[in-house]
């Protein structure tokens, strides 16, 4: 399998999506989560389904006016009675009797409402939470690199590291793109993925590894299209494994936790694609160029 | 293969002495999990069970500045409340320098738990000219009830030394104003009649409940600093168990679909790896059990989600051997060389998936931590399955009849 052939036109897929991911990042920017932005996210449960249009209506009412609600994200979940809420009053989370006010009004708009889920977070843990998460993704790619310069050697760290970074931006702007929240759990995700994107892609570097000490006169290039095609199966099969218990997950695992797996498939398969077509090409850039630059070296030193 | 077949023709001996042993090793091992899963209840997280949960911050006021006794002893207090609240096994820890977080499963009135453990409570008499007489530490008991009219008042009895200061502050005070105030907010003045020596009564309530919950706080002390709720959860327990089941319907689906997967792909060694993703899930299960891990929603996605990864280690193995059948190994030698050369790669990819998941601990909060806990284990058990007893199971069933064998492994 010629992979490394037709290397630009996979490193052209890969910054399609990350610069239309950008695209939207920069204009229309994260769906954030009170997680991050501090506020209120409340589950009302009522006896009937209803519409976001509904809700809105009520939370506009003028015995709300003052808490002036009338940019709450209001999202009715699928398949139940249930809408959830995300709302702040001037940037605080909803006190308790303005809690109590919003369900009163629900109730009395809508017929019978009750809380069965409520958050409230104040902004500094927001901003805590985000400083703390990049902090641990960055800690993350600083481990592994650590980690693969020792047992391997600081080009595939490096590749592999710039492969991580490629599955970020990927769930980053498809969660930009998708309007999908971001919240804690999306964090664990994203994590969750840098450590599965490595565990792949070392599989691939292992045989690289393997394939130089026995190698003749294959150029770098062979080199690692066979690496490739030998692991391939193995790639193909366990992302699939992995996929099938996720994409369970997603289907049948309920609300909560829809946003946390849709942000696993996405990297599940970016972690695969970038392992195969993002992490080696870049080592095998790199190590012909060193061979080149040797060359001419070497031919110079002639002279 | 026949049962006849299976406990072989040609001998009554089903495997090696040795194999046996290990064999026998595998199933001791699955049955103290089974055991340990069956004695000790799972340990559920909030979103699993319901509950509520708060993150309180100690707060400087001009008069106090917090420090590391004032943050233990609003954890005392706090303790305290919570037991007045009855609410079975809370959990309350220190985060951080001034953070105190609570955990309360199965309280039937969130809010009003909220208030109480989050109120400063800090009850002062004062007399007309602002001076105080005594605080909230001098009172040896309070209780909800009512004064001479009928309204809703606390009765309280004082300590010793409370008794004294009071006793003087009420003859000097004859005919004048004493001011009872709660969190600098006057509750009632009421006109010193007579010298008090140890026990009095609070009026200003406005009703029979906020009188039983101050008593209640009275009782727990006050807190020595202002406490601000940063970060307050509350779920119904019935939101929960709904998480559980869709949880188990996708988990069972998810997992079927992989038992099923394997099979199809990989034939008897297929088998094999699913019977050690069976062991691998008695293993996981009982280390939660016995660390007394939190099971939360996204700790089962990440359950799930190590099922997958734990395959993987297995999918590595089994192609090796592939390959070392095609390069002309006999079955036995190759499932050695398979094993022996599968080894350091899956060391390798799985320690890197560690470092991410120990960050994701160490950083993490709540859920996230019970995340990073499920992964970490996810990842140990599926290395000992897939390297353990994957092998001891394809020895014991290969040894008999290696030749045999080997066309069921799609070399």
């Amino acid at each position: 399998m010629d992979v490394m052939g037709r290397r630009n036109l996979f490193f052209a897929i890969s910054a399609i999506v990350i610069l239309v991911g950008l695209v939207f990042l920069a204009t229309r920017g994260l769906n954030l989560g009170v997680d991050f932005t501090g506020g209120s996210l409340i589950r009302v449960r009522l006896d009937h389904p209803v519409t976001a249009a509904e809700v809105r209506d009520a939370l506009v009412a003028p015995e709300l006016a003052d808490m002036h609600l009338e940019k709450a994200v209001i999202q009715p979940i699928e398949g139940t009675n249930d809408v959830q809420i995300r709302a702040h009053v001037q940037g605080k989370p909803l006190s308790d009797p303005q809690l109590k006010r919003v369900v009163d009004t629900l109730s009395a708009r809508l017929g019978s409402a009750s809380v069965i889920e409520a958050e409230m977070v104040e902004p500094v843990i927001g901003k805590e939470l985000l400083s703390k998460a990049m902090m641990a993704v960055l800690l993350g790619w600083i481990g592994i690199l650590i980690y693969v310069s020792v047992r391997f050697e600081y080009r595939f760290a490096v590749a592999g590291v710039a492969a991580l970074i490629h599955d970020v931006l990927v769930i980053l702007g498809m969660f930009a793109i998708l309007g999908r929240e971001v919240n804690s759990p999306f964090i664990a995700a994203v994590l969750t993925i840098v450590g599965y994107s490595i565990n792949d892609t070392i599989v691939v570097f292992d045989k690289i590894r393997e394939n130089l000490k026995f190698r003749k006169r294959e150029t770098y290039e062979e080199l690692v299209n066979k690496s490739i095609t030998q692991t391939l199966g193995r790639s193909l099969n366990t992302s699939l494994t992995t996929l099938l218990p996720v994409i369970a997950l997603y289907l049948f695992g309920g609300a909560t936790i829809k946003d946390f797996s849709l942000a696993l498939i996405i990297g599940l398969i970016s972690g695969t694609y970038s392992s195969i077509f993002v992490a080696s090409p870049i080592w095998l850039i790199w190590k012909n160029w060193e061979r080149d630059r040797q060359r001419k070296f070497a031919v110079a030193k002639a002279r | 293969m026949g049962l006849c077949e299976f406990w072989g023709k040609r001998g009554n001996r089903l495997v090696r002495p040795g194999m046996l042993w290990k064999i026998l090793g595998v199933i001791v091992i699955v049955a103290i999990c089974a055991g340990v899963i069956y004695k000790l209840p799972m340990n559920l997280g909030l979103d699993l069970k319901g509950g509520t949960r708060l993150v309180l911050e100690a707060q400087d006021t001009s008069t106090v500045k917090v420090d590391e006794d004032a943050v233990q002893r609003a954890k005392e207090v706090i303790q305290r409340r919570v037991d007045q609240l009855g609410v079975a096994e809370p959990v309350i820890y220190r985060q951080g320098e001034r953070r105190i977080v609570v955990e309360l499963a199965g309280v039937k009135d969130p809010q009003r738990a909220k208030e109480i453990i989050g109120k400063t409570a800090m009850l002062e008499f004062k007399d007309e000219s602002g001076n105080i007489i005594m605080t909230g530490d001098d009172l040896k008991n309070a209780t909800a009830g009512y004064d001479e009219y009928g309204r809703p008042a606390v009765h309280f009895e004082l300590t010793p030394a409370g008794g004294k200061k009071f006793e003087k502050a009420t003859r000097e005070n004859l005919g004048r104003q004493i001011s009872i105030i709660l969190d600098n907010q006057v509750l009632s003045s009421p006109v010193v009649q007579a010298v008090i020596k140890d026990k009095g009564i609070i009026q200003g309530m406005r009703s029979m409940e906020e009188t039983k919950d101050l008593s209640m706080m009275l009782r727990a002390g006050a807190l020595p600093v202002p406490m601000k709720i940063l970060h307050s959860e509350t779920l119904e327990p019935i939101l929960g168990r709904e998480s559980i089941n869709q949880s188990a319907v996708a988990a069972t689906i998810g997992i079927a679909l992989v038992l099923l997967f394997m099979l199809g792909m990989y034939r008897l060694p297929g088998i094999m790896a699913d019977v050690a993703l069976a062991v691998y899930a008695f293993i996981v299960f009982a280390a939660m059990a016995a660390l007394h891990a939190t099971l939360t929603l996204p700790g089962i996605a990440g359950m799930i989600l190590s099922v997958g990864m734990a395959v993987d280690a297995n999918v590595i193995i089994f192609e090796r051997i592939k390959e070392e059948l095609r390069g002309g190994k006999r079955l036995r030698a190759a499932i050695e060389a398979g094993f022996t050369r599968a080894f350091t790669c899956i060391l390798d990819s799985n320690l890197t998936t560690l470092i991410t998941a120990g960050v994701l601990y160490i950083y993490g909060t709540g859920p996230v931590k019970g995340f990073a806990v499920t992964l970490t284990l996810g990842i140990l058990a599926s290395m000992f399955t897939a390297i353990v007893v994957t092998r001891i199971i394809m020895t014991a069933i290969v040894d008999r009849n290696p030749e045999r064998y080997a066309r069921y492994f799609g070399a």
